[in-house]
């Protein structure tokens, strides 16, 4: 008993079929693998994230004594800024997918210019931070969080920066192919997310 | 043979008249999944003999009580280094990257993985990083054991623990590497006609694993950071007197750490359903329950991690939840042991070392499956945690059941590979020896921890030491057990009985190809005209009177109209008239 | 005759069960059991060890019998039948598991809650013990004032630093220096009946690198657990260093000793006995030596014990005061506390010949 009907299946089947059957392209699942490296990428900062409110659940006084407040204004234009470019580098993709290369330039230059203004701003607030690495459990956890963003933050520009050097290129980038674009616009979103929920956390709570 | 496998067969005639393999591709950088497999499966397995000799010296000091053979700082550093090799250097990459790679393309008609250069870095991150490790003991090697619990991480020798930590970070890396191209090319490699419902079994086990792997690894490599900040630079994210807390590390670590156990066993899991099954002649039994238990087991997987610190202070409330789920997890544990059994039963064992290490497997991982079941229990664990009770648990799980699998795994595809058969009576003897050693060795541990012996220590009570002595003689036997292995592996590679394509008969598509096989994997895309575990479909000369199976209803044994057979796909069907544009199978 | 296959499984299953209920109360692998909480722990391992008996025979039976019964004929190259599963028996041995784990949950969930003596569920600030004022006693190495009502962590910095020896300290090995009194409380374990009626005997216990200190009420300081058989005793676990841990296997009682946390563990011991204090986390090159014991006595033999240590104490104190631990070694350090950690001169002298 099976299913395979005899009469269907002649000893010429593979010779038939040999003209046919080929090896299928091998597909570009370059966007699936760069979705999947920042789940990954997310988990660490999860990981981060939790030790953060562990830290603040098993400290009596949080921030601890003497620690000064940070202060909201500049945090919170930087803030303005990282997601406003998202919607920016946005237009970008819009841009490449009308095929329109000089819009795409723009765009990403643009976007470049507030990741620089952002990484600026977050610099200046070091430097006029009160408090150093290792002066108590909140500056630490503080500063490696957001230097820690900072670092991803640099790595998103110079994605940003080789696109927008490659499209110098003509026709490398066009409605047809353009992963590299794609790319680098998630990686911005995904830095732009956890920004978000590293200000609440940090900030805010 | 059965129709079903001679039609698989003669749909995917495979290439032949390859060139011989050219020795010094497999020290380059190749992007070829084979050769990649065969780098991770030779390198890993000489990390596992520099485990071996680590544990070796940690018994020989064991064998007395007092410490009399290395110094107590040395052998701290042993155990430590020994657990970290043999987890990080051997079983993860080994199940993943050695059989993973090798494998998976084969068993889904792929020609590669989906990032084949990808795949060459995760691989040659290794060899640097273990080398890094074991030149640590230059500089005087980490001691505080492979969790490295602060504070003593913190005053243990900083240059050791540093070296600890990074290598630590680049194997992780490397296995978060490993896992997006498996779960990629699994998502969307598979040949037309295979659903997920027609995968291998081993194929579902790396998918699990890899899930694991990429949301698991990152964790640790958060906690590593901070560690390393403690150690270099003076934060006291762990360290009480700066106002840090060490259990925030142990949350972090174990949470990595305990879904790292199911890395190592998950894909061994896969393995032994495919082994079994072949070497049986039988349908793997409940290929569903299998599949979809394996994914539990991922889920379930991420929420048990607390149960490793039930003594360090944790709420009650966290130990009832935590020792709730970690029980849980036995259940889809149980329903494989169960499967397994059941494919084993009323079917045509061949007896070969294949096999042989696949039902050592079974019974060994039992074992440790219900001392595991026992130290779920928190007034339980409380008495044994940081005994050796746990010792005798961990080593029956990894080793009598990751590496007996893995070794089965290398009986049973070293064909494929090679291309030469390996001697079945030195493999039997491998066996005995291993099992016989293995359950010296630790069967004794089980009662040393229960009546009082604590672990990592290099002296203890003398009321221990008949015990001791034993379990290091059958260490000694294990160690003895590897030599058949290796010349027996050296000799067949050189000088073995040609396998042929298929020595084994098997159905799964890794078989439908040459021994080893093309660059390419199959000399067209494989069609695929049987579900991967249909033995048994046609006439059979001999009846077996299998219990609770019954031809006449299909229900019940699931002949042809059953709900858990393979349906046959329009998209391949062979007359043309039969065909359709959509797979049914997707 | 012929026995019908279904009889001669019933016999297995039979002695199966039989076999695995005589090991699980004759296996003779525990310690004596000498607290209160001890026999129930002991009734849980005996009833998973039965089950766990249970199903290892059941496998190794049909894993042994398969490998003879369905060996394949020599020559016989056909495939075995086409079982592909069998929906009733996967249920069934789905269900049987998913109960038996349950049932050793429920079991262990009663334990842990009469050895307990408080809801796990109780979400409450005591059994949180955040912010909860450690009205510690003398439990550290160095002696630590007791402390008021304030922040225990910043009085007891400040006493640090006022007393030179301790001051000293902490400058010189700032990573060794003593913990802060702990700030967080680990939410107790472990019971008091409640049909003991006696007041608990309150210790503290600390761990350090490579012995216990106990401090008794009177503020007696030992290096061994002396205890009355059958009063209940609180004792509050911390470590001065790096993470210990402190059991006593015939107790089967076990807590981490964590610095910068105090975590309070109650128990009853009920057999006289002398029993050893093991470290049970690793905390070094010598974690292995960290040895104590605990002599469970008589009340009356108690009394005397702790008289003895009130008397030896009181002409030792004018010594301690004026030494500077940091300019100690450890065994010029240990020194006066020598013979409360069970450490004589003929064993030092055996240890010293076999090295």
């Amino acid at each position: 008993m099976t299913t395979i009907d005899p009469a269907k299946t002649s000893l010429n089947y593979h010779h038939e079929q040999a003209a046919e059957t080929h090896h299928h392209e091998h597909p570009d699942l370059r966007i699936p693998g760069v979705i999947v490296f920042l789940a990954a990428e997310s988990m660490i900062f999860l990981g981060l994230f939790m030790a953060y409110i562990a830290f603040r659940a098993v400290t009596p006084d949080w921030p601890p004594e003497g620690t000064p407040k940070l202060e909201l204004l500049l945090p919170g234009i930087n803030t303005a800024i990282l997601i406003s470019s998202s919607f920016v580098i946005h237009n970008a993709d819009t841009a490449i997918k009308k095929n329109d290369v000089k819009g795409l330039r723009l765009w990403f230059g643009v976007t470049a210019l507030m990741g620089a203004v952002f990484l600026v701003g977050q610099l200046y607030e070091y430097f006029h931070l009160e408090f150093g690495l290792k002066t108590n459990i909140f500056a630490s956890t503080f500063y490696v969080l957001t230097g820690f963003h900072g670092l991803h933050v640099c790595f998103g520009l110079i994605l940003i920066l080789a696109v927008l050097w490659r499209s110098r290129k003509p026709n490398h980038y066009n409605s047809e192919k353009h992963f590299g674009v794609e790319a680098a616009e998630i990686y911005w979103h995904f830095v732009d997310v956890i920004w978000i929920i590293l200000f609440l956390l940090l900030y805010i709570l | 043979m059965t129709q079903a496998a001679q039609i698989q067969e003669q749909a995917n005639l495979p290439a032949h008249g390859q060139e011989p393999g050219d020795w010094k591709r497999y020290f380059s950088f190749s992007s070829d999944h084979k050769v990649i497999g065969i780098q991770y499966l030779v390198t890993t397995f000489f990390f596992y003999l520099v485990g071996g000799v680590l544990a070796t010296m940690v018994r020989t000091e064991l064998a007395t009580p007092e410490s009399d053979f290395v110094s107590r700082e040395v052998y701290n550093s042993l155990f430590t280094v020994h657990a970290t090799v043999m987890i990080f250097l051997w079983i993860v990459p080994a199940g993943t990257g050695g059989f993973g790679n090798y494998l998976v393309p084969l068993m889904i008609g792929a020609r590669d993985m989906a990032f084949p250069k990808l795949n060459a870095l995760a691989f040659w991150i290794i060899p640097p990083a273990g080398i890094m490790l074991l030149s640590s003991f230059f500089v005087g090697a980490p001691g505080a054991g492979w969790t490295n619990y602060p504070p003593l991480s913190l005053i243990s020798g900083k240059a050791g623990e540093m070296i600890w930590i990074l290598s630590v970070l680049l194997l992780g890396t490397s296995s978060i590497l490993a896992a997006i191209n498996f779960l990629v090319t699994i998502w969307k490699m598979r040949v037309p006609g295979m659903g997920w419902n027609q995968m291998p079994l081993f194929c579902w086990a790396m998918f699990a694993t890899s899930i694991l792997a990429l949301i698991a690894t990152p964790v640790l490599a958060g906690a590593l950071i901070l560690l390393s900040f403690d150690v270099l630079i003076g934060t006291a994210f762990f360290n009480p007197t700066g106002g840090g807390d060490p259990i925030v590390y142990q949350h972090l670590f174990w949470f990595y750490s305990h879904p790292a156990v199911y890395i190592m066993i998950l894909p061994v899991f896969g393995m032994i359903s495919d082994i079994i099954s072949v070497h049986a002649r039988k349908p793997i039994f409940g290929y569903k329950a299998i599949a979809y238990s394996s994914l539990a087991i991922c889920g379930l997987g991420l929420i048990v991690w607390v149960h490793h610190m039930f003594t360090s202070g944790t709420p009650p409330w966290m130990r009832m939840f935590f020792m709730i789920t970690t029980m849980i997890i036995a259940v889809p544990t149980g329903i494989k042991i169960f499967s397994w059994l059941a494919t084993l039963w009323g079917g045509k064992l061949d007896g070969s070392s294949a096999l042989l290490f696949a039902m050592g497997f079974i019974s060994l991982f039992v074992i440790g499956g219900i001392s595991g079941v026992m130290v779920a229990s928190v007034p339980f664990d409380i008495h044994v945690h940081d005994t050796y009770f746990v010792v005798a648990h961990l080593h029956y799980v990894l080793f009598g059941g990751s590496v007996f699998g893995l070794y089965a795994g290398f009986y049973h595809w070293f064909p494929k590979i090679t291309g030469r058969m390996m001697d079945e009576t030195w493999g039997k003897v491998h066996f005995w020896l291993s099992f016989v050693g293995f359950n010296l060795a630790f069967m004794p541990m089980h009662k040393l921890g229960l009546e009082g012996m604590n672990r990592r220590i290099a002296e203890y009570d003398p009321k221990f030491a008949t015990l001791n002595l034993i379990c290091t003689i059958g260490a000694f036997l294990l160690a003895i057990s590897t030599i058949p292995f290796i010349v027996n592996a050296a000799w067949s590679w050189l000088r073995g009985e040609p396998a042929g394509d298929n020595p084994w008969r098997g159905l799964t598509l890794e078989w439908m190809t040459t021994s080893p096989p093309p660059v390419e994997n199959f000399d067209a895309d494989p069609i695929l005209a049987t579900g991967p575990y249909d033995y048994g479909m046609g006439s059979r000369s001999t009846e077996v009177d299998v219990p609770f199976s019954d031809a006449d209803d299909p229900a019940l044994s699931a002949g042809p109209s059953s709900t858990l057979r393979a349906k046959p796909d329009p998209v391949v069907a062979a007359d043309p008239s039969d065909r359709g544009t959509e797979s049914h199978n997707r | 005759m012929k026995i019908p296959s279904q009889i001669s499984t019933l016999l297995a299953g039979i002695v199966l069960t039989l076999v695995s209920l005589w090991y699980g109360q004759n296996h003779n692998l525990l310690p004596v059991a000498a607290s209160e909480a001890a026999p129930l722990v002991d009734q849980l391992f005996n009833a998973m060890l039965t089950i766990g008996t249970g199903i290892f025979l059941l496998v190794s039976f049909i894993l042994i019998y398969s490998s003879f019964r369905f060996r394949r004929q020599p020559g016989d190259l056909s495939d075995g039948p086409p079982v592909h599963g069998n929906i009733p028996l996967e249920i069934l041995w789905t269900a049987i598991p998913a109960v038996i784990v349950l049932g050793i949950s429920v079991f262990s969930f009663e334990i842990y809650s009469t050895e307990n003596g408080m809801n796990p569920m109780d979400h409450s600030m005591a059994a949180h013990g955040h912010h909860q004022v450690a009205h510690v006693q003398k439990g550290a190495a160095i002696a630590a004032p007791l402390v008021a009502d304030t922040d225990p962590n910043i009085a007891i910095t400040e006493e640090i630093r006022k007393n030179a020896a301790t001051n000293a300290i902490e400058e010189d090995i700032p990573v060794r220096k003593d913990a802060p009194i702990p700030g967080v409380v680990s939410p107790r374990a472990g019971a008091i009946s409640p049909s003991n009626k006696q007041e608990p005997l309150v210790i503290n216990a600390a761990g350090m690198q490579y012995a216990w200190l106990f401090t008794y009420p009177d503020e007696i300081i030992a290096g061994e657990l002396h205890l009355p058989v059958g009063r209940p005793v609180v004792m509050n676990v911390t470590a001065n260093d790096v993470l210990h841990a402190f059991w006593v296997p015939e107790f089967r009682l076990k807590q981490d000793a964590v610095p910068g946390r105090q975590s309070e563990i109650r128990f009853t011991p009920t057999v006289e006995g002398d029993y050893p204090i093991i470290c049970a986390e690793l905390c070094g090159a010598y974690h292995g030596a960290m040895k104590s014991h605990v002599v469970v006595e008589s009340p009356e033999a108690y009394e005397e014990w702790l008289q003895s240590m009130k008397i030896a104490q009181a002409k030792g104190e004018a010594q301690t005061v004026a030494i500077n631990p940091a300019q100690m070694t450890d065994s010029e350090y240990l020194a006066p506390y020598a013979q409360e950690t069970g450490v004589t001169p003929e064993m030092l002298h055996h240890l010293h010949s076999m090295s």
